[in-house]
């Protein structure tokens, strides 16, 4: 019995690694891959887009590919590039920026549509977009999911714990003040919360009061070495959040987007995260919301939020005729009508002001007020040296190092200007890395 | 070992050529090539590489964090491999006992290891979410302690080795099961009518004759919570609070996956290879002579 | 104890059996809770997913959200996928580790030790460190994309081939002598004595190798590009809310509901086999 199942399963296996290997048939289109990171919701809102463009004209067919989170998608295209079968564009996390502008791997985008003779009118773009992006006045990326850091606020528990619910705060102060009022009053328990830990508390507090984060202007004059969140700005900011935490105002939602959800779910009274948190908001919640600008800190001056989200490079290394396709396609995306729809869906920023000013035109953020505030936010602040992006190089790692000593801080190990002083050691001990590649 | 033997010159070559082919081509030469990076600092895209000699090696050695990711490691690893063979030799014991419905006991016990650890590890992230979760908010109840893994590092490395001790432990109690059957009935009677009952049985008899399934299972159970364990690590606790699980397998694959600085990560893989092999040869020798096959 | 004390001895054999029962059944549920919580967010809305505490009870979206959640990831084609490498993965380690380990039970060889040695240090390589690697000689060999890159990298086993050397060392010497003046060969003994004796080994083995090839996540992300080459684990990855997005866990949760099926059956279909055979020879 044994002896002839084992001789079917030989011959299964041998019929089978013969139909393994052969090709399948090739397509008539020419192929464009573009490979992501977007899962659940905003990966069906890719896939419509892909398919909007498909079916928009005959000669390229864009494929989407779900490459997993953003670090396994760029090392998928890492590990593809060095076997020469790279896709046409990957979608690559902001703090990836400088690793890409590196790498030598790229075909920059102002590049691409200046060769296929595409018309752009990069003035267009969103200033804080656009920069974050560019080099020496140049775009390298297509800005594709972008967002800034605002404040969020629960009205239902602002009305229970006797605060004004019309008021977003505006200061640290008013931040202090309600937390504690809805804490202490048993309204709930989470006062004030955070999600993107670093993006939020670290990165933004420091452009938004224009204040430098690393040398180099954060990176775009030349590559950074060097940290300066370890100043006193940094200090008193986290001096103020481990007090809060101790008098149980504040609670650490944990890193990355983790802290989104105590907001989600209507228990945190005020919360700072992404601007991609509206749509979800506005789907989801069954208690009044409302937001406002990042909290300002009194003596510092007026900078501006910057934004987070990814890019899409285009790869070299492809041929001629399909980066027709790419360009085709990049310009598709860039036009105001999947701008809007893209914005108006997810609640990402729009990449271009004309699609800002169709959206204007409708009713849109008469009935989305919420959606306006990243812009007002944006368009109320200065952009200077330090408040037009941070640029690093392996920023991800950095990023890491800050998050891990803000814990450190926030838990009781160690005071925030020795948490900050490790970070600063840390990070310049990577940027020097980095840079020590390019010299 | 085995005394009685074919002799061929060519044939046992060419039995194990298949595994070998597969090993060497996808094994070996994949390993090497990436290991041969850590004497080099190498850009994200492989397009520049720098001889560092032991640079990284060096780096690694004198960096506190570093000295602090090997002791996290044995922690864990002592702890993963601990809690899931006392656990599952526990639990396979129950089910082996002669009671009414056993079948049932054991395909109940069983049928857990058919589930995959990214999807159990997917149902253990949401069960303790900080605030979907359910685990947070039943500990909330009972007690006032803030048993907060963000900010609390033995709590969140208590948690991580729960979590990868569970997502094993169907595969360690198959297993032992399968070892306490090996166990002929009549030496359990004897035992018995020696006076031997409950834990001085297991003690005498049942535990020394599980040696072999032991030693193979302490073996898997290392590899598994040395080398297999970041993405559990990722899920629940991205290495944090501060860097308390951080463990070096954890390490490496941010560092040469996330921070795509490969030659440094490399060195890290050179190094945990080389400590768990030491580690693994001790091992064979040591218990070759006490485990009885 | 209960030798000392004969009259008592059947109660507390009695009470020793029902504290077996209740440790068990604790044991049951503390093992099954995940999964039964996992369900019963498979069942519910998304609104009964973000309140807190859920409830612990099924609600009555079981349908809707496994059809839409089928529906997004096509599940469907995940599935054949997942089964064909599975199938493939276990089958093929166990080939090849048979192999290997006859080689080394049964022949004495120059450089046996050193081959051992070469297959079982194969558990020790991380998978980050080799997989950029990896993926140049699949993509060298053309294999991106196919199930033969899907498959063939993952088929070395050093667990089957342990296991299955620990196995042969117990068959006894009479029956490989009593072959030999038969006049059997190394393969004929192969063919008609070990693998007949060696059915619920295969099959255990296969348990194992199966579930190993079905949870694969990595490989099978970074080696396959199109829809109709994915598995369904990679398809699950693909339903988790990353990031700042609807927080869909009733769908994930059904995903994976229908992910963890198969190898669950295979585990319940085979269970006869599956225990004894790890460890035993047929005797």
């Amino acid at each position: 019995m044994i002896r002839k199942l084992c001789l079917w399963l030989c011959g299964m296996v041998v019929l089978f690694f013969s139909v393994l290997l052969v090709p399948s048939s090739a397509p008539a289109k020419t192929e464009i891959q573009w490979w992501h990171a977007h899962t659940g919701f905003l990966g069906e809102r890719v896939n419509d887009l892909v398919a909007k463009f498909n079916a928009g004209q005959g000669d390229y067919e864009v494929k989407a590919v779900y490459k997993g989170s953003y670090p396994e998608a760029l090392t998928a295209a890492i590990a593809a590039y060095r076997a020469k079968t790279q896709p046409h564009l990957i979608q690559v996390f902001e703090v990836g920026t400088q690793t890409m502008l590196s790498s030598g791997a790229i075909y920059p985008v102002y590049q691409l549509m200046k060769d296929q003779g595409i018309g752009i009118d990069w003035a267009d773009f969103l200033s804080v977009v656009l920069s974050y992006y560019s080099k020496d006045g140049n775009l390298y990326s297509m800005p594709f999911n972008s967002s800034t850091a605002i404040l969020y606020y629960n009205r239902t528990i602002f009305k229970k714990a006797g605060l004004d619910p019309t008021k977003a705060p505006n200061t640290y102060e008013e931040i202090e003040k309600a937390a504690k009022a809805c804490v202490s009053s048993g309204a709930t328990k989470i006062g004030f919360t955070t999600a993107w830990p670093s993006w939020t508390l670290i990165e933004n507090a420091h452009s938004w009061h224009d204040q430098p984060f690393a040398d180099q202007n954060n990176g775009f004059k030349g590559m950074a070495s060097q940290l300066k969140i370890n100043g006193a700005f940094g200090v008193k900011l986290l001096t103020l959040l481990t007090r809060w935490q101790k008098e149980g105002i504040y609670t650490y939602s944990g890193r990355t987007s983790k802290g989104d959800q105590p907001i989600i779910n209507g228990e945190a009274a005020i919360g700072l995260a992404s601007t991609a948190l509206v749509g979800t908001l506005a789907k989801t919640a069954k208690f009044e919301w409302g937001t406002g600008k990042l909290p300002r800190m009194a003596g510092y001056p007026q900078g501006n939020s910057i934004i987070g989200g990814a890019s899409l490079w285009v790869m070299k290394g492809r041929k001629t005729e399909e980066y027709k396709g790419v360009a085709k396609f990049l310009d598709f995306l860039g036009k105001p009508e999947q701008q809007a729809w893209w914005h108006a869906t997810t609640g990402y920023l729009p990449v271009s002001k004309s699609a800002l000013k169709a959206l204007q035109a409708t009713d849109h953020f008469q009935r989305n007020p919420d959606m306006w505030t990243a812009f007002n936010q944006i368009m109320s602040g200065k952009t200077t040296a330090n408040s037009q992006g941070i640029r690093l190089g392996n920023f991800a790692a950095v990023r890491d190092s800050i998050e891990a000593e803000l814990e450190n801080v926030v838990g009781g190990q160690k005071t925030p200007k020795q948490g900050l002083d490790d970070a600063v050691k840390q990070g310049g001990k990577i940027l020097k890395e980095f840079a020590s590649l390019y010299k | 070992m085995k005394r009685s033997i074919f002799r061929n010159r060519w044939l046992p070559y060419l039995l194990l050529a298949p595994q070998l082919v597969v090993v060497v081509v996808f094994f070996f030469w994949p390993a090497f090539d990436s290991l041969r990076l850590s004497f080099f600092k190498v850009a994200p895209f492989g397009d520049r590489e720098i001889f560092v000699g032991l640079g990284n090696f060096i780096e690694l050695l004198t960096a506190p964090e570093y000295g602090r990711s090997v002791v996290y490691s044995f922690v864990f690893s002592l702890g993963v491999t601990t809690l899931g063979l006392v656990g599952s030799l526990f639990l396979a014991n129950l089910a082996n006992q002669k009671i009414r419905g056993l079948p049932f006991y054991r395909t109940a016990i069983l049928w857990t290891y058919g589930i995959a650890p990214p999807v159990s590890g997917i149902i253990w992230l949401f069960i303790f979410h900080p605030s979907y979760g359910m685990l947070p908010y039943l500990l909330s109840m009972v007690t006032t302690y803030e048993f907060n893994w963000l900010l609390k590092g033995w709590v969140a490395m208590l948690l991580v080795i729960f979590a990868a001790a569970w997502a094993h432990l169907g595969y360690n109690i198959a297993f032992f099961l399968a070892g306490l059957q090996t166990i002929p009935e009549s030496v359990i009677e004897a035992a018995r009518v020696d006076g031997a009952g409950g834990f001085e049985l297991f003690r005498r008899i049942t535990f020394p004759l599980l040696s072999p399934v032991t030693f193979f299972l302490f073996l898997m159970n290392m590899v598994f919570s040395f080398f297999e364990t970041f993405g559990i690590i990722h899920a629940v606790t991205q290495g944090g609070p501060g860097d308390t699980t951080t463990i070096m397998v954890y390490k490496a694959y941010v560092d040469g996956f996330v921070n795509l600085r490969m030659g440094y990560s490399a060195a890290q893989s050179v190094i945990l290879m080389a400590l768990v092999i030491v580690l693994t040869v001790l091992q064979f020798r040591y218990t070759e002579r006490k485990v009885t096959y | 104890m209960a030798m000392l004390l004969p009259g008592i001895r059947k109660s507390t054999i009695n009470g020793r059996k029902w504290i077996i029962h209740l440790l068990l059944i604790l044991a049951i549920l503390l093992i099954g809770f995940p999964l039964y919580y996992g369900f019963v967010i498979s069942t519910q809305s998304l609104d009964e997913v973000i309140k807190v505490p859920q409830s612990l009870l099924p609600s009555g979206y079981l349908l809707e959200n496994y059809v839409k959640v089928w529906n997004r990831i096509q599940m469907g084609r995940l599935l054949i996928n997942s089964t064909i490498v599975a199938v493939v993965v276990g089958l093929g380690k166990i080939s090849i580790a048979i192999l290997s380990a006859f080689a080394i039970v049964f022949f004495d060889f120059r450089g046996k030790q050193v081959a051992f040695w070469m297959i079982f240090i194969t558990l020790m390589l991380p998978v980050p460190v080799r997989i950029i690697s990896t993926y140049q000689v699949v993509s060298t060999l053309g294999w991106v994309d196919t199930y033969a890159g899907l498959t063939i990298p993952l088929i070395a086993s050093a667990t089957a081939t342990f296991l299955f050397r620990q196995f042969y060392i117990t068959i006894p010497d009479e029956l490989v002598d009593a072959a030999k003046i038969d006049g059997a060969g190394p393969l004929r003994f192969l063919w008609s004595i070990l693998l007949p004796n060696s059915g619920a080994n295969i099959a255990a083995l296969f348990v194992v190798m199966f579930i190993y090839g079905w949870n694969q996540y990595l490989w099978p992300l970074m080696a396959t590009n199109s829809d109709n080459m994915r598995v369904v684990v990679v398809g699950i990855a693909s339903t988790v809310p990353t990031g700042t997005q609807l927080p869909e866990w009733n769908l994930v949760m059904a995903a994976a509901m229908m992910a963890l099926l198969p190898p669950v059956l295979v585990v319940i279909f085979l269970q006869r086999w599956f225990v004894h055979g790890l460890l035993e020879t047929e005797k």
